[in-house]
């Protein structure tokens, strides 16, 4: 055997009693993940794919493809989100009367961290990100965006992240702190274990992918628009992701930075925010909620976008008020910064602070309220096809609305002295991020998939996916407003009074039904691919669309437009169609594109390798990795062959073949 | 004032939930007979209205809220004991000093003497003044049939006034999760006439032990869903200590660090200004207080409260003489 100081040198703190053998959940749960790993690794050696997925998907700039990946990570990370929820609906459906549920502490505690962590990182941030990435590019008629290789780095960091959260399911344990981590209980001297470190580290390594992405946004949304395409002309879903990308750009490196003195608290015995020599926790507060508030923004924004593209789609109508549209989602994103404090009036900041905070944030409210009034007055003499993207979208404006309501009660701080941290609070977040942020994501799924594959999402699985979902939600939910009048806090793991228990278990059979939505939105996909010749779209415009990403044919060829389109108004697609646009059939050219790279790979795998010797304080291992990683990064600069030209007659061959299909359906 | 500001609210959200309703039934394709009008996207007067009327709500939220916050300021004594009874000017308030520990309640009575963990009282009518800390992480002091909560932050002092006017025995628990024992981290809160008070606290004497520095130590350690206990006796200068984080023998009060900070630190002591000061580790053997240092002070910083923020002295003030002090002891 190794002697303990060679094994410490070798392992840092990580041995075999890390492997969680003792509990029955945990091993059950990583013996039908190891299956499952096992059977689709297994699929995709069988039938050969692995070199088709590296060199057409994994290495891929593709804006288009890079989006969709991040897509499956969301959707893939959601099922893990939600295996947490269901967790702890079921322990506080039971934990009644004496009876300690069946999670103890150690592992219900780590069951919500992870679920907050997970929901918001990994699957609210993928989803918009994805849905930013596919289609903020072809709306505004560019090629790709402005830096693909970064692109592709971006999505494998965050992928990154993902796989460092998950590992600690397996491996050690995860944090035991809440989503937030908030010192002193994130501190060593509290959490000694691995959780905080693979909290620290997976959000760090997800964190430069996403810090890079937004930079990657904004230059493409400003450098890249196409002739004619002035900003007051860019479609509203491109307004709202230019303005999530600012937020990310200004509160990422803030999250950074914050993780960053705790890590060198836990690393280096620094006082940033422990009890004594100085170090305060409520600094951290402050910080964290800084990076935090922008980020529900973050998350909300381009939403508010793909609401705005499906309301005048589906109406058939010119988006009511374009312009204060606009200023509103300026005026959210700049009022973002201005509310952080909200999140703890509790903290004795004294009257006025409070006041001044509570009411910047009711301010917000204004142009929230605005752009529902627009998609209203959108609706308003228009004709409304209730089909699955409008149908999310409605169902949000009826649901959103109730959480803005709940947000404003919870801004006026002699309210949130009583409701702060209570079961109120939860409902009303989940309000605002399931019927803002999820429905939005569906709606912009239901709405985008025929472009991304070429033929339309199977509707029949789609509305009971969304009816489960919505009528899931307020069964989840709305019990846990009535919990939170009640005086009931969050993250408690058993309760005394019996009267509470009903309301617990109305929200658990909500979560159920959600669970059912979940599936259905599977089957959905899957039996869309199995019957996708029955719902295939030739014309590449199924909706009657308004903005660029309809011209193209579905899925866009690889260059996005043959030739760059020249932009006459809004709703660029809509002004050409009535025009008489003719799309031209000869005098096509070689293009002029990016070459797919493994660096974003092989850097991100690197990377999560240097996170994970961290967490485990393996340093040679870490040392190794970083070294490498600058060393490939490097390398990847003396890599001149990155572009190509998409040759001529290819060109020619695929757009004669969207001329054979267009005439064929006409 | 919820309720208030609440239909404030519902004058926007209930038109806008039926008018979408309305439009999204209305304006369906089916019913040809609706108007489409496929170009109509801009009215002036419209969009006056759905800036302006959101604003005006808001505006009058705001006022209510800027007063609602002054008024209902946990850190300011209240001034009536219910609607129409002022609080008795020759009534004095009684004092709570509480701190959350891992995982458990304690409450000090330094008019009394008493203390008591995971079991509260107080009596009808009578202004509560609490002074909340804790021993290590954070917790968040809520008693929901009394007042609002308020944040128990270890070295940091909050403040809450509030007053019982039933009696009753309510519930009261820890709102901010604070690790492994949180779900336990209850307690109940007796709300008594005067003579029942005066019989909570005889009890709580008769009960007979003393929460020494050492007693508080073996308390302090973690422990979960802990019974209600007493201590007929305490030591007077213990909540200083557990707030200055130097209960355990051989470490130095906060508050006496920032005394000698503001004093001009350890060298202009040293340097002969007249004040000898030892500088004992273990307060065991320090009697001096802080008192004449402040006096003295080479550097005068404002020692009151941040105003607003109710809470000690930033301690970022005390980071270079604290590093400067370790350094020196080893």
């Amino acid at each position: 055997m190794l002697s303990p100081s060679l094994q410490k040198f070798l392992f840092g703190r990580f041995t075999l009693d890390a492997l969680p053998i003792h509990e029955p959940i945990l091993v059950v749960t990583f013996i039908a993940v190891a299956l499952g790993g096992i059977a689709v690794l297994g699929a995709i050696t069988y039938f050969r794919l692995w070199g088709y997925l590296w060199r057409e998907w994994f290495t891929s700039v593709d804006h288009k493809k890079i989006g969709v990946m991040y897509m499956v990570l969301g959707i893939i990370m959601l099922l893990r989100g939600f295996a947490d929820a269901i967790m702890m609906r079921l322990q506080q459906a039971i934990a009644f009367g004496g009876s300690q549920g069946y999670l103890p502490a150690h592992h219900y505690d780590q069951v919500f961290t992870a679920h907050g962590v997970i929901m918001i990182f990994f699957v609210a941030m993928p989803l918009v990100t994805g849905l930013m990435n596919f289609a903020v590019p072809l709306q505004i008629g560019a090629r790709d965006v402005s830096f693909p290789f970064l692109n592709n780095f971006s999505f494998w960091m965050t992928v990154g992240g993902a796989v460092i959260v998950m590992i600690s399911l397996f491996v050690g344990e995860f944090a035991r702190t809440g989503w937030l981590a908030y010192p002193p209980l994130s501190e060593l001297r509290y959490s000694p274990d691995v959780g905080v470190d693979y909290y620290i580290w997976g959000l760090q390594v997800a964190g430069v992918g996403t810090t890079l992405s937004g930079i990657n946004l904004i230059a493409t949304i400003v450098k890249l628009r196409a002739p004619g395409m002035t900003m007051m002309r860019m479609p509203v879903f491109t307004w709202t992701a230019l303005c999530t990308n600012v937020l990310i750009v200004a509160a990422f490196p803030v999250l950074t930075a914050v993780l960053a003195l705790l890590s060198l608290d836990r690393y280096l015995g620094t006082d940033f925010f422990t009890n004594t020599m100085g170090g305060n926790p409520m600094m951290y507060v402050n910080l964290i909620w800084i990076w935090g508030h922008p980020e529900v923004y973050i998350l909300i924004l381009p939403l508010f976008g793909v609401y705005s593209e499906v309301t005048a789609t589906f109406t058939g109508k010119k988006l009511f008020g374009y312009t204060s549209m606009v200023y509103a989602t300026v005026c959210i994103t700049i009022m973002s910064y201005l509310v952080w404090l909200h999140h703890f009036f509790t903290m004795g900041s004294g009257a006025s602070v409070n006041s001044f905070f509570g009411i910047t944030t009711m301010i917000i409210s204004i142009p929230t309220g605005a752009k529902l009034f627009n998609w209203l007055f959108t609706m308003y003499r228009g004709r409304i096809r209730f089909e699955l993207p409008m149908m999310w979208t409605i169902a949000f404006m009826l649901t959103f609305t109730i959480g803005g309501m709940t947000g404003v009660m919870l801004a006026i701080p002699p309210a949130d002295f009583v409701l702060h941290n209570s079961l109120f609070l939860i409902a009303h977040f989940h309000n605002v991020i399931i019927g803002g942020v999820l429905f939005g994501a569906f709606a912009g799924i239901n709405y985008w998939f025929p472009k991304v594959f070429g033929f339309r999402l199977d509707p029949r699985w789609g509305k009971a996916s969304f009816w489960f979902w919505v009528v899931g939600f307020y069964f989840a939910f709305m019990p846990l407003y009535v919990l939170g009048l009640m005086g009931v806090t969050r993250r408690l793991r058993v309760f005394d009074d019996p009267s509470l228990q009903i309301w617990f278990v109305i929200a658990a059979f909500g979560a159920a039904l959600i669970a059912l939505g979940i599936l259905c939105f599977l089957a959905q996909i899957f039996f869309s691919i199995l019957n996708r010749e029955k719902l295939r779209d030739v014309t590449g415009d199924p909706w009657g669309g308004r903005t660029l990403e309809w011209s193209t044919s579905s899925p866009p060829p690889a260059y996005n437009f043959a030739f760059t389109p020249v932009i006459h108004d809004r709703d660029a697609w809509w002004d050409m169609k009535t025009r008489g646009y003719v799309r031209p059939l000869s005098g096509f050219k070689p293009i002029h594109m990016p070459r797919n790279t493994g660096a974003g790979v092989i850097l991100a795998a690197l990377a999560t390798v240097c996170g994970i010797a961290m967490i485990w304080y393996v340093w040679w291992l870490a040392a190794l990795s970083f070294v490498a990683l600058l060393a490939v990064a490097i390398g990847h600069t003396f890599n001149y062959h990155r572009d190509f030209y998409f040759p001529q007659e290819d060109v020619v061959r695929i757009e004669g073949e969207r001329t054979k299909l267009l005439t064929q359906g006409a | 004032m919820v309720l208030f500001s609440t239909v404030l609210m519902l004058l926007i959200i209930v038109p806008v939930m039926a008018l979408t309703v309305l439009f999204a039934w209305r304006y369906r394709q089916s019913n040809t007979e609706a108007e489409y009008d496929p170009d109509w996207d801009h009215s002036t007067q419209l969009e006056f209205i759905v800036w302006a009327a959101p604003l005006l709500i808001i505006i009058c939220l705001g006022a209510l809220t800027w007063m609602g916050t002054h008024l209902l300021d946990p850190y300011r004594p209240i001034d009536r004991i219910a609607p129409g009874r002022a609080v008795a000017a020759n009534q004095t308030p009684l004092e709570v000093d509480v701190v959350a520990l891992d995982w458990k309640w304690l409450f000090i009575y330094p008019q009394y003497g008493v203390a008591t963990v995971n079991d509260m009282a107080a009596p009808m009518d009578r202004q509560i003044d609490f002074h909340i800390t804790a021993s290590s992480v954070m917790n968040s002091f809520y008693i929901p049939a009394l007042a609002g909560q308020i944040y128990a932050m270890p070295a940091m002092e909050t403040r809450l006034h509030a007053v019982a006017n039933k009696p009753g025995t309510f519930e009261g628990f820890s709102a901010n999760y604070s690790g492994a024992g949180f779900s336990g981290m209850h307690f109940k809160f007796h709300s008594l006439d005067a003579t029942g008070f005066g019989k909570w606290i005889a009890a709580a004497k008769a009960q007979g032990g003393a929460l020494t520095r050492a007693a508080y130590l073996d308390l302090e350690k973690p422990s979960e869903n802990v019974a209600p206990r007493a201590y007929g006796q305490v030591d007077q200068d213990l909540y200083r200590r557990i707030l200055n984080m130097c209960v355990a023998p051989g470490t130095m009060c906060m508050d006496r660090m920032i005394a000698i900070d503001n004093a001009g630190g350890e060298d202009a002591m040293h340097a002969g200004k007249g004040m000898p000061m030892p500088m004992p580790m273990d307060e065991h053997a320090a009697a001096p207080a802080s008192g004449p240092l402040q006096t003295g002070a080479a550097m005068p910083v404002k020692a009151a409260p941040l105003q607003g923020a109710g809470l000690p002295n930033p301690h970022l003030l005390q980071t270079h003489l604290m590093a400067a002090s370790r350094r020196s002891q080893s």
